[in-house]
């Protein structure tokens, strides 16, 4: 497939720099370039985060957030919105949206397809299927349609790994039946849209859309904590997954287990999905654009594993941002403004990169 | 290679007679139960009956009009993932279908129209406005233009103006009724005024797309290896997307958008008739008029009250796929 064709290849550039540290048996080297993205890019999650604890409709000064955050605030009022209200939700924009950059770049990686991401096994799909099911034929409530969600996301998820297992574990044919049955599901979707009552599917398209709305610290500390769980072994994966991407016959002879380690990374990445989804509902192509944004800043061959999680964090946090502040007092759904802003960002990229490689 | 060919021949004469049926099908099968003797008698001989205006006024139309959506369906969708390599890449993934239906909410919003014959021209124009943004962004006809950027490109178009759908759905109560039934893909109540509209675009979109495929399939094989053997590839390239543009932004004007058709058509015909894109288009056209129009049969059939024949193609259509995936050897892209 076409992630690695000769004329996509990252050009060498010269005076490409490297860092290697070393100490007794071990070492580490990281690009210069690569290193100052990620830098700069937490630098921009950390600065959103301030601006999402200072913005609200009770206007406080930076002065104010720090002390409440610090716990030195007088003000009972402003230590309730700035650490009980805001913080939740900013944290998890963060987590959500790290969970959903590092997700796709796993599915980028193991399937060798720069459009890769959870939708292409049919989680995302299933996952709606399960919330349309709970909201328009059980009825449920918000908890319910989270539950109902990573329910609907696994057992397709599951499903598409038992269809592909007995027959072989490749990039392509992981591709296609993925791509069957998340069609087949969408189209369920669709059916059941069209069969409900107009105010049950204009409930279930604000849930699609995702949202961060009404977050508070019980929902935002199991999401942080499963994340975290969730990232080491994305972590420790993270090499075997990006030689995947030397085709498969190389990275076997390089001491890959191509098969597990790809069984391992869509498992992982399935978690991890599953989480943000349950958090937030499907925020749109996050997981798409993280790594492939990523990817173009930091000039890599390969999307790893830290640069998606800081680009996405940033993504899913400003897209919050926008859509509480943009429109104020009428709040926009976060997917809405990750698909525009991702997808603006996404065509600047390329469009910048056409002409530079003129 | 002889017994090759003429496996490859049976196969597609097994789909053109199965396509035939479908044809007979379409126009047999309806709410109103008319004997076949009748209906080939109306069909020749128009007698002003109400019967006459079901099979001449409804179902023929709708028969000729599923059977050349189908087709520039599976045709758009082999031409393009030939061009980008890419099995994910259907024919919408230029921002045609996006673009399409943005202009349609947008419509429905500002205007309170609701008229799927107005639909057509504006779903048109969206598409053709979207496919022409993807190619600057990605730079069509420069020397280097790649198809893994055009597929960014694509998708990030088709991204952006999704968002945009959604927010005008999301606030506006009448465009997402609207947006909910004409993006499920149907050919119900849609007839001669449609496909008049759409047929020039579908017929240039034809002979382009007829025109490169041979080229096309040398390009497969490598940038330098068919520059080598004299293939222009920048305008290939170039032709094969305009192509693309016209088949599948006619299809979506005339019916609405229904992406799987133009996905999962030509993944099947590579595995029925192996690497030559020659055949593959030829078979992807059959096949995807056979799949709309078995869809569109289905469709007026399986329950009382009729489903849209997009959600059909890929409810029914789905599980199909599935089961060729796995048990055949589809050729790698």
């Amino acid at each position: 497939m076409t992630l690695h064709q000769p004329d996509e290849r990252p050009r060498q550039r010269p005076g490409e720099r490297y860092v290697v540290g070393r100490r007794g048996a071990w070492s580490v080297r990281f690009g210069v370039r690569p290193a100052l993205v990620l830098l700069a890019a937490g630098a921009a999650s950390l600065l959103l985060a301030l601006v999402g604890l200072v913005l609200g409709e009770l206007g406080l000064s930076l002065g104010e957030v720090l002390g409440a955050l610090g716990g030195r605030s007088d003000d009972r009022l402003t230590a309730y919105f700035v650490t009980e209200v805001r913080l939740p939700r900013v944290v998890t924009a963060l987590v959500v949206g790290a969970a959903l950059g590092v997700a796709g770049s796993l599915f980028q990686n193991i399937t060798g397809n720069p459009l890769g991401s959870p939708d292409i096994i049919g989680f995302t799909t299933g996952a709606a299927t399960g919330a349309l099911v709970t909201i328009i034929v059980l009825g449920g409530d918000t908890a319910a349609v989270a539950i109902g969600a990573v329910i609907g996301g696994l057992a397709t998820a599951a499903a598409v790994g038992l269809l592909v297992r007995s027959t072989g574990l490749t990039g392509l044919r992981l591709v296609l039946v993925g791509l069957g049955v998340g069609a087949t599901l969408a189209a369920l979707n669709t059916l059941l849209l069209t069969r409900a009552s107009l105010v049950a599917a204009q409930t279930a398209a604000q849930w699609l859309a995702g949202s961060l709305n009404a977050v508070l610290w019980p929902r935002a500390t199991v999401t942080l904590l499963a994340v975290a769980v969730l990232l080491v072994p994305a972590v420790l994966l993270g090499r075997s997954v990006a030689m995947l991407a030397l085709g498969d016959d190389t990275a076997h002879a390089c001491g890959v287990p191509v098969t597990r380690v790809r069984a391992a990374a869509a498992l992982v990445g399935v978690g991890l999905v599953s989480v943000a989804t349950a958090a937030t509902g499907p925020i749109a192509f996050v997981a798409l654009a993280a790594p492939q944004i990523s990817r173009r800043l930091a000039g890599t061959a390969t999307s790893g594993i830290a640069g998606p999680a800081v680009v996405g964090a940033a993504v899913v946090l400003g897209s919050d941002l926008l859509a509480q502040h943009l429109f104020a007092p009428t709040q926009l759904a976060v997917g809405v403004v990750t698909g525009a802003l991702g997808g603006i960002y996404l065509i600047a990229l390329v469009a910048t990169e056409t002409r530079r490689s003129r | 290679m002889v017994e090759r060919r003429s496996r490859r021949s049976l196969l597609l004469g097994l789909v053109i007679v199965l396509l035939l049926a479908g044809v007979a099908a379409s126009l047999l099968v309806g709410s109103r139960g008319l004997a076949p003797d009748r209906v080939w008698e109306l069909l020749w001989h128009p007698d002003g009956s109400l019967e006459s205006a079901v099979v001449r006024g409804q179902r023929l139309p709708r028969t000729v009009l599923g059977l050349v959506v189908g087709a520039a369906l599976g045709l758009a969708g082999a031409v393009m993932q030939a061009l980008t390599r890419n099995p994910l890449a259907d024919p919408g993934i230029l921002g045609v279908n996006a673009g399409a239906a943005l202009v349609v909410v947008a419509f429905v919003a500002v205007s309170g129209v609701t008229d799927i014959g107005a639909y057509v021209w504006f779903a048109g124009a969206g598409a053709g406005a979207a496919a022409a943004t993807v190619y600057a962004v990605a730079g069509v006809g420069r020397p280097d233009s790649s198809p893994v950027r055009l597929a960014l490109a694509g998708v990030a178009v088709s991204a952006a103006l999704a968002s945009l759908t959604s927010a005008v759905v999301l606030a506006d109560q009448e465009a997402f009724n609207e947006f909910r039934f004409w993006v499920a893909g149907s050919l119900q109540g849609r007839g001669w005024s449609e496909l008049g509209a759409v047929a020039p675009f579908l017929g240039v979109g034809l002979v382009l797309a007829l025109s490169i495929t041979g080229a096309l399939g040398v390009l497969m094989l490598g940038e330098d290896t068919a520059r080598g053997l004299g293939v222009k590839v920048s305008r290939v390239r170039t032709l094969a997307l305009l192509a693309v543009t016209a088949l599948c932004g006619a299809a979506t004007a005339a019916v609405g958008p229904i992406a799987f058709v133009g996905l999962a058509v030509p993944m099947v015909a590579r595995a029925l008739m192996g690497h030559d894109l020659r055949w593959i288009s030829a078979c992807s056209l059959a096949l995807g008029a056979l799949w709309l129009l078995t869809a569109d049969v289905l469709a007026r059939v399986l329950a009382p009250e009729e489903v849209a024949a997009g959600i059909v193609a890929a409810l029914v259509g789905g599980p199909v796929f599935v089961l060729v995936a796995r048990r055949r050897r589809v050729p790698a892209l």
